[in-house]
């Protein structure tokens, strides 16, 4: 099996897996963090957004041997501001999404720290909630800095 | 003593008697408004798990040594598996096991829609289990398809003997009408389409299955297993701390629980089979499609004195018929009713209980019908509403009704028309609409919970119960802080274990709250009790005048003021206990919820796109428990509403009966682009003779009325009379070509009449 490298929340990681894996398989299969979500396994809902060099992207269709760069998971965001926002925000019910919309929302606020509420429906629509979760996300970034 | 009784349960609108033991006086409900923790804002006491992405999924559970199953799933609509050869499958590597069907339940010989589970393979990995289930070679033999609803009902392809219902006379009634309106309405397959897909993890240990499982209802797995094996109830334990949505199809075990628990049998290994997004999509149930042909008799005065339904719903090929003449029956005032109500057996997916089953699609087509008469009789809708309000439910009283109430706060939102229909410009067209709700949600026993007091002054609530999202947790731990008096941070909550807590509900008919709820309070009233007599023995006070405030326990004099933690610490590692169980409902009463919704619609009538610009929503569910939590389930709700109305539409090939949408960019849900401005408001009055809590269940309520507001809506904007969901460009613009022909029409008469 192919060996590849790679940096995940800042900790350089060098892994056998066989060419094809995805880069949600490997976090949550190889690596235990289970924080990423696979809900669609074909990019089409936002649940397994990790960053990569701060850029959301869809680790789901992602190949783990294509990965360039740095990889932040939920796992690395623990203490990210948000986390508090979104609690406090209750933009969160049954949380299967809620990781991907947070990774998403880290990169937005890290790229443009005070979104309007068009630019955040503009990077959010990628993340799907099918609890509806969306005003209280929407608020949970407008109040990110508490 | 415990007294033996025999009451009423309902669920999901389907009611049966059940025996109930009663242990408990009752206790007195606390006053209306915000309590000390109860009726205030609480976040979530799990948000931070599940926010930070540590929550543990059924999705997230790795046992040592679990495989992996794939499932082979029939590829047309309805035919018999002649011959099956597991052979090729298992000669491949990492292939552990394979079953073929009879050999699990769920496994069909004579699969009837396209979809249903046939065979399964477990392996090392899913990949290797995905490649083993297509190197199995069927001889299938193709069947007779039915997938036209009508076209069952014809040959009488039902799934249970058709529903009749009548009160007073209603054909006599209909020819001494006024006014009539008749229309037909059809509603389409909704698929929950939950974020975690369904799925368990099976786990033999010695004579015990250990199931892990993505569940609204770990007691219904648990007997549903139980029996299906022929093993005790407790030689099967279930866990679900944590789900990703259910809506109401995660009810039952499903085939692929059966499929792990014969698997890890065979291997000896613990196994999960979970559904791919691609299987959620025709397999996991749905939404079922209903046909409705209404009819509506009234007095010019807006008087409704005949009400008529023919409802078909296209049930599929296994589920219930919902009660989608529901409405009908019970949401106005009149003595003349009539209702069929049809199941149709067809080869389409199953249908599951989806958010308020029957309720949503049966709303759908009254509230329509009825704003098409506010428009014949040139009557302001809500006025017309507000006429035909009913006093009871067939000869029974409410338990508590505020529907009126909810009506005076819509009338601010109802009073923008004017100023919202002037905002039309162009092709953009501008318009309010309305719809009301009625619905169950007064939960029911059994249910309980246990408490533990320990030396530090803490409090842990057990209750084998499931949040599935919507809050449940956080209320019953502000249930049993506001009993015990202390801040909420000192009561923790222990769920989802069948091993580890008692019997609690199913999460679904917006039941958890009034149903656990009581239960919790009354196990919480259990500890106080001991507390009390603890300390009026340590203190040398009568217990009349100890009470538990703020974490401390106080005499009414206020002499004494001593912290819990200290009392209880007396005892070191003895723990205090309690146990509570939810009494009956209210004997001869009806348990409804109510609410009503105003939106504000935006319809370009050139492209037929429908843009939802604003929904009010104010909604009548007793007592408030957590505002916070909520106002989360009244948004999810009315966002989950725009997606059946507007965007989500489930194609189905109709000569094979193949589904054709089975991924999440073909079957569109709301984004977060897609929401309106929400405003939510409660009239959050508790019901008096419900419970210890007068509260009642909110899940459903808000997704009731508002496919209905929407269309009434987009005819206040146009003119236009939508009878159809999902209200996709197509509809829209044949109902704008209908009204403009109407109008011609009307133009045409009045020019001959003069």
């Amino acid at each position: 099996m192919p060996e590849l490298e790679l940096t995940i929340n800042g900790q350089g990681y060098t892994l056998d897996a066989p060419v094809g894996t995805s880069l949600a398989h490997l976090l949550r299969e190889e690596l235990g963090l289970t924080g990423t979500k696979i809900a669609c396994n074909e990019g089409h809902c936002g649940a397994c957004t990790v960053q990569v060099d701060g850029v959301p992207t869809l680790s789901c269709i992602t190949l783990a041997h294509t990965v360039r760069g740095e990889v932040t998971t939920i796992e690395g965001l623990r203490d990210h501001p948000l986390i508090d926002a979104f609690v406090r925000a209750d933009a969160v019910q049954c949380g299967f999404c809620t990781p991907g919309q947070v990774v998403s929302a880290a990169a937005l606020v890290a790229a443009n720290p005070d979104p309007t509420v068009e630019e955040i429906r503009h990077s959010m629509a990628g993340n799907i909630c099918r609890c509806g979760t969306y005003p209280r996300i929407e608020e949970a970034i407008l109040t990110w800095r508490g | 003593m415990a007294r033996l009784i025999r009451t009423e349960k309902e669920v999901e609108g389907r009611f049966e008697e059940v025996w109930l033991v009663v242990e408990e006086d009752p206790l007195q409900q606390w006053p209306a408004g915000p309590q000390a923790v109860v009726g205030r804002p609480a976040p979530r006491k799990d948000a931070l798990q599940r926010v930070r992405g540590q929550a543990r999924f059924t999705a997230d559970i790795q046992l040592p040594g679990m495989l992996h199953t794939a499932v082979l799933r029939s590829p047309h609509a309805h035919a018999r598996v002649e011959r099956i050869d597991l052979a090729p499958a298992l000669a491949l590597p990492g292939v552990r096991a394979a079953l073929g069907p009879g050999e699990a339940k769920g496994l069909e010989r004579e699969p009837a829609f396209g979809g249903a589970a046939v065979a399964a393979v477990a392996a090392d990995t899913f990949a290797q289990a995905h490649a083993a289930v297509r190197a199995i070679e069927v001889g299938w033999e193709q069947l007779d398809v039915v997938l036209d609803p009508e076209e069952a009902v014809a040959r009488k392809q039902f799934t249970a003997e058709p529903t009749v219902y009548e009160r007073g006379d209603f054909d006599k009634a209909l020819a001494q009408a006024d006014v009539v309106v008749e229309s037909t309405y059809r509603t389409s397959v909704v698929v929950h389409n939950s974020m975690e897909t369904h799925q368990a993890v099976c786990e033999w240990i010695g004579d015990t299955l250990d199931i892990y499982i993505s569940t609204q209802y770990i007691w219904g797995v648990r007997s549903a297993v139980a029996k299906e094996l022929g093993i005790p109830g407790d030689k099967v334990r279930v866990v679900c701390e944590y789900m990703g949505g259910g809506f109401g199809s995660k009810n039952d075990p499903g085939e692929y629980t059966f499929i792990a628990a014969e698997l890890a049998k065979r291997t000896g290994r613990p196994v999960r089979c979970a559904l791919t997004r691609r299987e959620e999509n025709v397999a996991a149930g749905n939404r079922n499609a209903t046909i409705q042909k209404l009819t509506v008799g009234a007095r010019s005065d807006g008087t409704i004195v005949a009400l008529g339904g023919e409802f078909i719903n296209a049930v599929g090929a296994s589920g219930w018929s919902a009660m989608t003449e529901g409405p009908m029956q019970m949401l106005y005032a009149c003595d003349n009713v009539r209702t069929t109500r049809y199941g149709a057996k067809i080869n389409t997916p199953p249908m599951k209980a989806f958010r308020a089953p029957g309720f949503v699609e049966g709303t759908f087509g009254l509230e329509c019908l009825v704003d098409e008469l506010a428009a014949k009789l040139d009557l302001d809708p809500l006025e017309l509403r507000r006429r035909n309000h009913a006093n009871g439910n067939d000869g029974k009283p409410y338990s508590s009704k505020n529907l009126m109430e909810c009506y005076a706060l819509a009338q601010k939102h109802w009073d923008r028309r004017d100023e919202v229909r002037a905002r039309s410009d162009g092709a953009w067209k501008h318009g309010v609409g309305m719809a009301s709700q009625i619905w169950f949600g007064g939960g029911g026993p059994p249910s309980y919970a246990w408490t533990r007091v320990t030396s530090d002054g803490r409090v842990t609530v057990i209750t084998a119960m499931q949040d599935i999202g919507t809050g449940t947790r956080t209320a019953m731990a502000q249930i049993a802080a506001e009993e015990l008096g202390l801040p909420l941070d000192r009561v923790d909550v222990v769920l989802g274990d069948s091993a580890r807590g008692p019997y609690a509900t199913l999460s679904a008919g917006s039941s958890t709250t009034p149903s656990v709820g009581p239960a919790v309070r009354a196990a919480a009233a259990d500890v106080k009790r001991q507390i009390i007599e603890i300390a009026a023995q340590r203190h040398h006070l009568e217990e009349r005048v100890l009470d538990l405030k703020n974490g401390n326990i106080v005499s009414a004099d206020g002499n004494l003021s001593q912290p819990l933690e200290e009392l209880v610490g007396l005892l070191e590692n003895a723990q205090i206990l309690g146990k509570g169980a939810r009494g009956p409902n209210p004997t001869g009463m009806s348990v409804l919820t109510f609410g009503v919704q105003v939106v504000e619609v935006a319809v370009d009538v050139e492209t037929g796109e429908v843009r939802v610009e604003r929904v009010a929503a104010a909604h009548d569910v007793g007592r408030i428990i957590n505002p916070l939590g909520a106002r989360s389930q009244v948004e999810g709700g009315i966002i989950q509403g725009i997606g059946h109305t507007l965007s989500e539409q489930r194609l189905m090939d109709m000569e094979t009966g193949r589904i054709l949408t089975t991924s999440l960019d073909a079957y569109r849900m709301p984004t977060i682009a897609d929401v309106p401005e929400i405003v939510c408001e409660f009239v959050d009055v508790p019901d008096e003779h419900l419970t210890s809590l007068g509260a009642k269940g909110l899940g459903e309520p808000p997704i009731v009325p508002l496919a209905a507001a929407i269309a009434n809506a987009i005819r206040d904007a146009t003119g236009a009379d939508v009878h159809e969901l999902p209200i996709s460009r197509e509809e829209m613009l044949r109902a704008l070509r209908e009204a403009q022909e109407r109008a011609a029409e009307r133009t045409k008469e009045s020019v001959g009449a003069r």
